[in-house]
Parts: C-alpha cells; structure tokens; sequence
C-alpha cells in the first residue's frame, strides 16, 4: 500500500514537470507506467477513464485522480491529485512573482517558438498511443477519425460529440 | 457586462470572490475550453485582469509544464492575492471537478462487473473514441496556427511517432526533442 502510494507519488510527480503544452501530452507515459508496469488497471479501463475525465467539468489531467482510486483507494486518489498538481503549480507561482511582461522577451520568444512544435507532437502522441493501447474496432475508428476532423475544422461543443459517440455505439450494441 | 462581487478596499478580489469565480469557470467548461471560459470570467466580467495581462499570463502557463488551465488559475491568483490567492484559485478550479470525476469514477468501477452494468462501459467506448478524436483535432490545430515551416513540422512528427507510435517514453523524447527545437529556433532567428 505504501510502496504503491510512493508509486503514484514518484509517477505523477515527474509527469507533471514533463507536461509540457499541457496535460494531453503525459497520456503515452501515463498509459505505459499505469498499465504495462505497474498492473493497476487494463488498457480499456484506461481507455474509459480517460473519456470519464473529458466529458467531466474541470482539467482533463484529473484522469490521475481514477488511476491513483484503482490502484490504491481514496489515500491513492489524494496523492495522485497532489503529486500531479502540486510541482507544476509552485513553479507557476515563483515564476508569477518573477513574470514582467517584456522583459527578456528575446529569450520568452525563443521558448516559445522551440516549445510550440514540441507540444504538437506530444498532443498528437497522446492520440495515437490511446489508440495503440486498446482493441479499437472499426466502428471506434470511424468515431475517431470522424471527431477528429469535427474539432480540427468546426466550434462544436464536444459534450455534444461525446454524447452522440456514447450513443452510436449503443445503438451497435457491440 | 461585469458583474459585481466583494472587493477588498484596494480593489483586489477576497479569497472567497476567487474561489468562486473559479469554480464557477469549472463548471462552465463541461467538455473544455477553459481558457477561453477563464478569459470571459476573468477579464471580461470581473475586470480582474486586463487581455494583455492575460495573454502574457497564458503564455506563461503554456512554457511551464503542467496542465495549461490549472497553471492559469494559479498564475491570476498569486498575481491578485499572493500565495493565499493562488491556493483559492486552484482550489476554486478544481474541487467541483475532482467530485464530480470521483463519483463518475466509483460508479464506473462499482458498475463494471455486474451483469446490465455493460452498457456503460459500451458508452464509454464511444466516448473514449471522441476523446482520441478530440486529442488529435487540437493537435490539428494547433499546428496550423502554431507551425507553418518543415523544421518545426518535422521536430512535430518526430516527437508524435517516436512517443505515440514507437513507445520511447516522454523523457528521453524531450531530452532530446527540446535541445533540437531551441537549436532549430535559434538558427531560424538568427537567419
């Protein structure tokens, strides 16, 4: 039980340093860690709680918060939360204190064009590794790359497409 | 249209004002655009911050790791009320959503064995799907507006295969891929 809440602590304390470009791009690591090493929940499952925490009001990266309940209970739910939250924040909250807009905006500017493509890789891998890690059958694949062109090209809400993909796949029935 | 709420005599919001006008922009997100809601609530309707403010804040939040949204709140909440404003914020941010996905979550795994609790997991599958789909729209784009030259495109395709694909772990892949990318950027402003 603690070594499992050391686990969650020492996983997503890292991921959240790494999630550069936001919270999407960590899924690959999370997926791998979570799933394949440390057995706490299947690839569906991951799959499912994913979706849980997209269609769900608030920060999609609250995914953490179902892997840390699996895996070791609410005390595993309160670590994950806090592991994934708390390093990022604080380097939020020095870097506030410190943050003049144009000061160095040479070195800002520089970051920022070297991050940007960056955070669209990972944003992209988020996707394709979800993909990799569960049985997609062909109807799943057909919503994928229909939603996908939805929210590239289109404002739809995606409450509304996450419904009527729930919903399709009911009417399946598979 | 602003609405009013309690101010301090300075002008600056009370804890509890910051609490609430954040966990008021959780609850307007369902199914995202957070920044877009903080950006209304925040400098639109409240008039806490002004849009460049924001902007160089967002930026901000953007460059350091975490989740974007949840890095913003903090940001305006140390810049209106310091520390303790930086906790009300994130905590405004995230306490309705972390209830919310808990239940969802025990009722998910309560539900999964048992005999017509499938039909939930059948749904999920669905959604599951829409929540890929949503991934790779916003990577979409955000490539569009965000890379519009072969260098960038390819730091972009590297980084997506060699994570999402082949399975290097996010570490090594940044290792690398950050080094290379402020390299590339350097070399592109300086051409």
């Amino acid at each position: 039980m603690i070594a499992t809440l050391l686990q969650l602590a020492g996983l997503f304390g890292l991921l959240s340093l790494l999630a550069f470009g936001g919270g999407a791009g960590v899924i690959p690591d999370m997926q791998r860690a979570a799933v394949d090493l440390h057995h706490w929940l299947t690839a569906r499952e991951f799959l499912d709680m994913f979706a849980i925490s997209r269609a769900a009001p608030g920060p999609g990266s609250l995914i953490v918060v179902l892997i840390g309940q699996k895996a070791a209970g609410f005390a595993g739910a309160a670590v994950a939360f806090l592991a994934m939250f708390t390093p990022s924040s604080l380097a939020v909250h020095v870097a506030a204190r410190f943050w003049h807009r144009g000061a160095q905006s040479y070195w800002r500017a520089l970051v920022e064009q070297a991050l940007a493509p960056v955070a669209v890789g990972m944003t992209f891998a988020s996707g394709l590794a979800l993909m990799r890690g569960t049985e997609h059958g062909w109807l799943p694949y057909l919503i994928t790359i229909a939603s996908t062109a939805a929210f590239a090209f289109t404002e739809i809400n995606p409450v509304i497409l996450l419904g009527l993909g729930g919903g399709l796949m009911l009417l399946a029935g598979s | 249209m602003r609405t009013r709420d309690r101010r301090r005599p300075d002008g600056r919001p009370t804890l509890g004002a910051l609490f609430i006008g954040f966990a008021s922009i959780a609850m307007m997100s369902v199914g995202g655009g957070l920044a877009a809601w903080t950006r209304r609530e925040v400098v639109q309707r409240r008039g806490w911050l002004d849009d460049q403010q924001f902007l160089s804040g967002y930026a901000l939040s953007q460059i350091i790791p975490g989740a974007t949204n949840v890095n913003l709140a903090v940001f305006i909440g140390t810049q209106l009320r310091g520390s303790a404003g930086a906790v009300a914020a994130f905590f405004g941010l995230t306490t309705l959503p972390l209830a919310i996905v808990l239940t969802v979550g025990l009722i998910y795994l309560r539900t999964q064995g048992m005999p017509g609790g499938g039909w939930f997991s059948t749904a999920l599958a669905g959604m599951g799907a829409v929540a890929i789909g949503l991934n790779l729209g916003t990577g979409v784009r955000l490539g569009r507006h965000n890379i519009r030259r072969i260098v960038p495109a390819l730091i972009a395709a590297v980084v997506a295969l060699s994570i999402g694909v082949f399975g290097v772990p996010l570490l090594y892949a940044l290792a690398v891929m950050i080094p290379v990318s402020l390299l590339a950027a350097w070399l592109d402003r300086r051409a």
